[in-house]
């Protein structure tokens, strides 16, 4: 066998593991979303969405979970981007390459692999007990901040690096001060890849469970919270909830708001998509 | 008095110096070129007279750079302020991802001026001086990346006049440029030295002998030669310049 003949072999061999691959990972999702679909999609219905749990199965509802999920992102949200951004702009823009920044640097993206727990102990401690918030909103939605802030700060820097230095020497040339370049020049120009990555994060702490449990988010709910200071369920807690019950009627339940949770992500994410598409399309060197 | 001087100066790069003992003076109202081979310090001096060379973090100078008279690295100085005064066209064409009427404004916009009136005259102005108007007055609010590379460095020229500069530097404006484009740009310049004091730095040796009244060679990072552009080309006092000039090396 020649050499190009060899070669042509393995390159067909690596693309079949390729599809095998790729295969296997579609594969494990179109399973988990069809079970998924199949136990719960018959029990979707309005009064699902807005009963409160109960311990009748057929009469339990999810409102004040899915209430709860949408405050904790809204709030996660406002407490997250402007941090992250700032931080990210500050240490992109302004922050002076040192030994110190090399060290903050490692230790950012270090934060995003902390396990969530971990997360969850410390705003337990910080926000919960030193500051007085309890099981609150306010304190599940600043320890998700934590969680995400290094996911935005990271993507952000990103998208600003994305942006070509030869905008900003030419803004700077004209006579544009550093915040002037960034508002007017590296913010609308890496505007895309920063609301990509927000989305992101904020859908990873949609479906965060356990650090909202360690600082005391509760299973049972029987109403809608109403402000930052009220306590709290969210989704993946309600599904944990009924998950652990024995009766058949709460795993059939469980599946339903696993499809509702599913529901909430894809659409961020999709968003996330539209946005990003648009502004590429707009924003091209 | 000279529109521009540069007194002793020294560059490093951490341990490297790239600029060593330069000293220059250039007339208002004409146009300088810097020309030497790659690496000679010829771009790096250039972004030192509107200190776009601060932001390199290892960057340190030494000496003095006077524009009519007052020292630009001076403490009181403000560098936007500065820049306002010197404006800057880059090798290659990098209008920002705008309208081409937001890019003509952007100096003023930035300075606060929101004029619609002002601002309009001011982009008919400079482009009409950038000698662009004909080819985009009716679409301005088209993106300006939709423009040939020509007319993009062209639009570049435009917006770095809408702030009224009295010095424009020019680091090889018309390298990226295809032939036509090229004698575009370069037939720009020559108008514009009425108005403004020019430094160009180019590879081209035939645009520097068109274009230029001073010619100064740069080797090594330092300044072999200043002197006429005609005596430059014709007679050179200096043998490197010479060699260099005749093709000999760089």
């Amino acid at each position: 066998m020649n050499s190009s003949k060899k070669n042509r072999l393995k390159d067909n061999a690596f693309k079949y593991f390729g599809i095998g691959c790729t295969t296997f990972g579609l594969a494990m999702l179109a399973i988990f979303i069809g079970n998924i679909l199949i136990e719960g999609f018959a029990r979707i219905d309005w009064d699902f969405i807005t009963n409160f749990p109960s311990r009748n199965p057929d009469k339990a509802g999810i409102l004040p979970a899915l209430i709860g999920t949408l405050w904790i992102m809204g709030l996660t949200a406002i407490i997250s981007i402007p941090l992250g951004i700032s931080a990210a702009i500050y240490l992109e823009e302004y922050g002076k390459k040192s030994r110190l920044a090399n060290v903050l640097e490692i230790n950012i993206s270090n934060l995003a692999g902390v396990p969530s727990i971990i997360y969850g102990l410390l705003g337990l401690e910080i926000f919960g007990r030193i500051m007085g918030m309890g099981g609150s909103l306010l304190a599940g939605a600043s320890t998700l901040s934590l969680l995400i802030l290094p996911i935005i700060i990271v993507s952000t820097r990103e998208a600003l690096k994305a942006v070509p230095k030869s905008i900003k020497e030419a803004s700077f040339a004209m006579g544009a001060s550093k915040w002037q370049t960034i508002s007017y020049q590296l913010l609308p120009a890496s505007f895309g890849g920063i609301i990509t990555g927000i989305i992101l994060a904020l859908s990873r702490a949609v479906g965060e469970t356990a650090p909202l449990i360690v600082i005391g988010a509760l299973a049972y709910v029987p109403f809608v919270p109403s402000s930052p200071t009220d306590e709290f369920s969210v989704l993946p807690i309600q599904i944990f909830n009924w998950i652990s019950r024995p009766q058949k009627g709460f795993a059939i339940n469980a599946a339903s708001a696993i499809i509702v949770l599913l529901m909430v992500t894809f659409v961020l994410n999709g968003i996330a998509m539209y946005l990003r598409n648009k502004w590429q399309k707009k924003v091209q060197w | 008095m000279n529109k521009l001087e540069a007194r002793n100066v020294n560059v490093f790069y951490g341990p490297n110096q790239v600029i060593k003992d330069v000293s220059i003076s250039i007339k208002k109202n004409t146009v300088t070129a810097f020309i030497g081979p790659s690496g000679c310090g010829k771009s790096t001096f250039l972004r030192l007279f509107n200190r776009m060379n601060d932001y390199i973090d290892i960057f340190k100078m030494e000496g003095r750079i006077e524009i009519d008279g007052s020292d630009i690295y001076d403490k009181q100085i403000r560098v936007e302020e500065l820049r306002k005064q010197i404006g800057m066209v880059f090798q290659k064409p990098n209008p920002f991802p705008k309208t081409i009427y937001e890019n003509v404004i952007y100096g003023l916009r930035i300075q606060g001026i929101k004029d619609k009136k002002i601002l309009d005259e001011v982009v008919e102005k400079s482009l009409k001086q950038a000698a662009l108007w004909e080819e985009v007055k009716d679409k301005l609010k088209n993106s300006a990346l939709a423009l040939s590379g020509g007319q993009q460095q062209r639009l570049c020229i435009a917006r770095t006049l809408a702030v009224a500069p009295t010095v424009i530097l020019m680091d090889e404006p018309a390298s990226a440029l295809d032939p036509i484009s090229s004698a575009k740009v370069e037939e720009l310049i020559y108008e514009l030295k009425s108005q403004y004091t020019i430094v160009i730095v180019t590879h081209n040796m035939q645009q520097a002998g068109r274009v230029s009244d001073t010619t100064a060679f740069f080797y090594m990072g330092e300044l072999v030669e200043h002197d006429s552009t005609k005596m430059i080309f014709t007679n050179p006092k200096n043998e490197r310049t010479q060699n260099y000039i005749t093709g000999r090396f760089g």
